[in-house]
């Protein structure tokens, strides 16, 4: 009886190995904020008082996650596959691209046709993406890091080319004054294409909501897509076979089960994961597609899936605390007038990421000897 | 149009761009060939070439900041070797946060110190070699051999020398048996009284200090400035010249200079073609893919490569 006590306990602390980073981390940000000279509680009390104390916070939190989300669901989907999709960088400026301009082409479409068209080109556009890697790896057994990396820099050439080819004609007033875009966009995607704030539905439901806020209807788009990605991961034939692939593809393989075909399907619902990014910066907030709008979400990504141990409700979870982090960590850098700059919150993330592996290894091997023991 | 893209100076930039992905898949075949993959190459590399900038104009002195970026390499590898090493941790998941970690904190740390993303090195190496004529027919075929062998940053000379160090080392010491010995069957290994963490944790240190050696080069002497993200995936480039070198360091060190030509290449391409500057850009990534395409089943790694190192109790 003891012993199945003591044998829980383990269990617990497994569930609880990303808190545990978490608060690590916070720790070693703590230490860096102490070494450059500055007052940690202070830093930490400002970045989460303005992050989650009001409305509008949450709401700035809300639509940091949102793309995350997506991000993080995509890897955690091809990691349950075996899969190491380090590729969300380009998946999600290929789909984002391909989105808007489905978005500013197709302009005499009526809503209900255009957006789930939009919807429709990002996904497309990551999972084609997505699609090259996979089948290098299925096909010829190349290693999908190195692959998806790579593609993540031609993606960028790639769109940044498309960005000249489609840019939004001079305005007038950029005209009568002589001057270029600063940094190339495309033209505005059709109204008929964009997503509503989520302040406007707010407002008919009498809720007090600040109308500048960005947060917009991508963001239950992308909890649908963790409900879907758990739907297909644990509900459906093909997410039992990808498991099994990504369990052991030897004894799938044994089995019956058609790795390469699991492998290439893995990896275009991942790269339609990532896509799908397009539907918060581009759809529900810029309206036009500018290449810095999706720095650095594909590789955040990573470590929202793993902090969310590659679940579909642990991604959630992670995507809106890194929305916490993001959001405070900029307003910090506000207050604070640049003296704590906000890269600060990519250093934690990684330190966290460091954290969490070490922690599940470590309770995973406590685990075994308890087991070995008892 | 053919005699404006082959001369020396194009061979000479061939070699120039070659030699951190030379620096960096030397990295790679070190800690590889130990048992432990190494992603973070990239972050290491990213973070040696802005300590290598930062040092050089606090110090006053670019020796110092090659140094420097040496040491930070070598701190990295540390943080890489505890986390896949000791605690066994996931060695993809460890570098992909290593180079999450380089992107982050270079660039806050360029913000703090000089409040700017892109710093220009105040100081750079010596060019060791014979100076350049510039005049005179007769003199172009001295000229052309003046690029080529004799002109050059002395971290180019030390990567010559340090290849070749590094293929005596792996390939005919005791040192390098047991160093490939604890990656190819770690547990025969240890039989024989080989410390396989110690070996593991010297080859990914010393993977770490040949990536921030890189990183050096990409930003005292290539750039000659610091910009974020100035490593370009140039650790992953090396990470597949390292495998279509079948992780030798004589092997990595020609599919370095491979990619050399065709960056140098591509870089002609451009001043004599219509080709748009984005499709040139692409030519190192497309060629790395194409390059781990045909190496398959011809490249086989370490046989324990990626493998945590279990010890049998009992």
């Amino acid at each position: 009886m003891k012993s199945i006590k003591k044998f829980d306990y383990y269990i617990l602390l497994e569930k609880i190995t990303p808190l545990i980073a978490v608060i690590l981390a916070l720790l070693v940000g703590a230490i860096v904020i102490l070494i450059i000279g500055e007052d940690p509680i202070f830093v930490y009390k400002t970045l989460f008082s303005n992050a989650i104390g009001n409305r509008d916070g949450w709401g700035n939190v809300l639509f940091r996650a949102t793309p995350l989300i997506f991000t993080g669901l995509a890897v955690a989907f091809a990691f349950r596959c075996g899969l190491f999709n380090i590729g969300g960088e380009g998946q999600v400026l290929i789909g984002s691209f391909l989105a808007t301009w489905v978005g500013f082409t197709f302009t005499d479409l009526p809503a209900f046709i255009l957006i789930p068209l939009c919807i429709l080109a990002a996904a497309a556009g990551g999972a084609l993406w997505a699609a090259i890697p996979g089948l290098l790896k299925a096909k010829r057994g190349v290693h999908e890091v190195i692959v998806t990396i790579m593609m993540n820099w031609i993606a960028s050439s790639l769109t940044f080319f498309l960005v000249l080819k489609f840019k939004a004609p001079a305005t007038e007033a950029m005209k009568a004054a002589g001057v270029q875009q600063m940094i190339p966009h495309t033209s505005e995607i059709a109204q008929a294409a964009r997503l509503p704030r989520l302040y406007t539905i707010l407002k008919a439901l009498n809720i007090d909501f600040p109308s500048y806020n960005q947060v917009n209807v991508s963001f239950f788009i992308a909890l649908a897509a963790a409900a879907l990605v758990y739907y297909i991961l644990w509900k459906t034939n093909l997410g039992y076979e990808i498991r099994a692939v990504g369990y052991n593809p030897l004894a799938a393989e044994y089995g019956g089960i058609n790795v390469a075909k699991n492998i290439v399907l893995a990896m275009v619902i991942s790269g339609a994961l990532a896509g799908l990014v397009g539907t918060n910066e581009v759809m529900g907030f810029k309206y036009r597609w500018r290449q810095e709008l999706f720095t650095g979400l594909g590789f955040n990504g990573i470590a929202v899936a793993l902090l969310g141990k590659n679940h579909p409700l642990g991604v959630v979870l992670a995507a809106i605390l890194f929305g916490i982090l993001n959001y405070g960590g900029a307003i910090v850098n506000i207050y604070t007038e640049g003296r704590i700059p906000r890269e600060l919150i990519m250093v934690l993330q990684a330190v966290i990421v460091i954290f969490v592996v070490i922690s599940d290894e470590v309770v995973k091997r406590l685990i075994r000897k308890r087991r070995k023991l008892a | 149009m053919f005699g404006s893209i082959f001369n020396a100076d194009f061979i000479a930039s061939s070699i120039r761009i070659a030699i951190p992905l030379a620096l960096a898949g030397l990295g790679g075949v070190f800690s590889e060939r130990s048992g432990v993959t190494n992603i973070g190459l990239e972050g290491m590399m990213l973070t040696g070439a802005f300590t290598a900038v930062a040092v050089t104009n606090f110090a006053q002195n670019p020796w110092v900041g090659v140094l420097g970026a040496i040491l930070v390499g070598i701190l990295l590898g540390l943080i890489h070797a505890i986390t896949c090493i000791t605690f066994k941790a996931n060695q993809i998941v460890s570098g992909v946060a290593i180079n999450l970690f380089a992107s982050g904190i270079t660039v806050f740390f360029s913000w703090l110190l000089f409040n700017e993303t892109q710093i220009m090195a105040k100081y750079s190496l010596p060019i060791w070699g014979f100076p350049i004529p510039i005049k005179g027919e007769g003199y172009s075929w001295v000229r052309s051999l003046i690029v080529i062998f004799t002109h050059y940053s002395p971290l180019v000379y030390f990567t010559i020398i340090i290849i070749i160090l590094s293929h005596f080392i792996l390939f005919k010491t005791p040192f390098g048996l047991r160093l490939r010995s604890v990656g190819e069957y770690p547990e025969a290994a240890d039989t024989m009284g080989v410390n396989v963490n110690k070996m593991r944790y010297i080859a990914v240190m010393t993977s770490g200090a040949l990536a921030g050696l890189a990183g050096s080069f990409l930003s005292l002497e290539q750039a000659h400035f610091f910009v974020k993200e100035i490593s370009g995936g140039r650790g992953f480039i090396a990470l597949a010249a390292m495998i279509f070198g079948k992780w030798t360091p004589l092997g990595t060190a020609g599919a370095a200079l491979l990619f050399g030509f065709g960056e140098a290449l591509a870089i002609r391409l451009q001043s004599v073609t219509a080709v748009p500057v984005q499709f040139i850009n692409m030519v190192p990534y497309l060629l790395a893919i194409f390059v781990l395409v045909s190496a398959v089943g011809r490249a086989v790694p370490p046989a324990a490569d990626g493998i945590p190192y279990e010890k049998e109790i009992g």
